[in-house]
């Protein structure tokens, strides 16, 4: 299935929840924000948001700045 | 080493109801490494530590957020909507921000101009009115403009934070007049934020009776950012020390310091 993670291509398996998303790009859940077509979805909700053909999804962290 | 502080009485920094000691904050970005980068928080004193939120890397999900070094039980992380050209795009980066879980602060920037990094005013007092009624302690960035700054407080800001000069720019305190008016009309912190080059800059800045002043260039930018992080630390700690003291009157004219009477005949 593909999807579009940070504004790239990506496959993920059909089905995957949000969680699993993370899992596949071994990112650390509490280590991230996500955001699935432009909501935010809240870390307990992330392994209840079914990922669907298309969806946009952006994982952003804190990193150095002014 | 003995400083002025210990002999001066201040209040503490009280912003959108958070108290802080330290007056000056300090950024995050354009260190050479996170070695020299936390030996520089260190020495600067800064309690509040400004962050930026981006997209995570996908292709080294191994590689650490700046959370791997800062401990947000130490320091109070205060995120940035830097790089966001539209109140849409920097409420929406805020709302990302929040969620990270640490506190529901934001250094709101919404920026107008490419070349100067000047903010876009209209897009600030929109997006300032909908994040704080959402419940965001809202610190603005602004530029030194008095009706601004005084719009940005009726909207609920925490504090308000006008320019020194250009972000990144080094030229200092361009306008103490303008500062100092905000600074006089304004109840809530006053907070400068961007331009301070070294630390003659942070020192007239403060002492023109601002509240806290921020940077981040001036220290990551330095040959030894550390040693400037504690040059820093001083000056903030003197222009303070020297506002509370109250400087003598300028004049035109020499005054003697030593006595006139009780000279010998020529």
């Amino acid at each position: 299935m593909d999807v579009v993670i940070n504004g790239e291509p990506r496959r993920v398996t059909p089905g995957a929840s949000l969680l699993d998303v993370l899992g596949q790009l071994q990112l650390d859940p509490r280590a991230v924000v996500v955001e699935h077509n432009r909501r935010i979805v809240r870390r307990p909700a992330l392994g209840d948001v079914k990922v669907n053909e298309g969806d946009a999804i952006e994982l952003v962290h804190f990193v150095g700045g002014g | 080493m003995t400083t002025a502080v210990e002999t001066i009485r201040d209040e503490p920094l009280t912003i959108g109801g958070r108290t802080f000691q330290s007056r000056l904050m300090v950024g995050t970005g354009k260190y050479p490494d996170m070695d020299t980068m936390m030996r520089a928080i260190e020495a600067s004193g800064a309690e509040v530590v400004t962050v930026a939120v981006r997209r995570v890397n996908l292709d080294r999900s191994k590689e650490t957020s700046v959370l791997h070094f800062l401990d947000p039980k130490r320091i109070f992380l205060l995120a940035n909507t830097a790089g966001c050209y539209t109140a849409a795009d920097a409420m929406r980066y805020a709302r990302l921000a929040r969620e990270a879980g640490f506190n529901d602060f934001v250094k709101l920037e919404v920026i107008g101009d490419e070349e100067t990094l000047l903010p876009d005013v209209a897009g600030l007092l929109e997006a300032a009115k909908v994040l704080v009624q959402e419940g965001f302690k809202v610190l603005a960035y602004t530029n030194e403009d008095l009706v601004t700054a005084l719009r940005l407080e009726d909207a609920g800001c925490a504090a308000v934070m006008p320019l020194a000069s250009p972000i990144g720019s080094g030229l200092g305190l361009l306008n103490p007049f303008s500062v100092r008016t905000i600074k006089r009309r304004l109840h809530v912190p006053v907070i400068v934020d961007a331009g301070v080059g070294t630390a003659s800059d942070a020192c007239v800045t403060m002492e023109q009776g601002v509240d806290g002043i921020l940077m981040n260039t001036a220290i990551a930018a330095a040959q030894d950012p550390v040693a400037m992080a504690q040059a820093m630390r001083l000056a903030t700690i003197a222009g303070r020390a020297a506002y509370l003291a109250g400087r003598m009157p300028k004049r035109e004219v020499a005054m003697p310091s030593s006595p006139i009477k009780g000279m010998l005949d020529s």
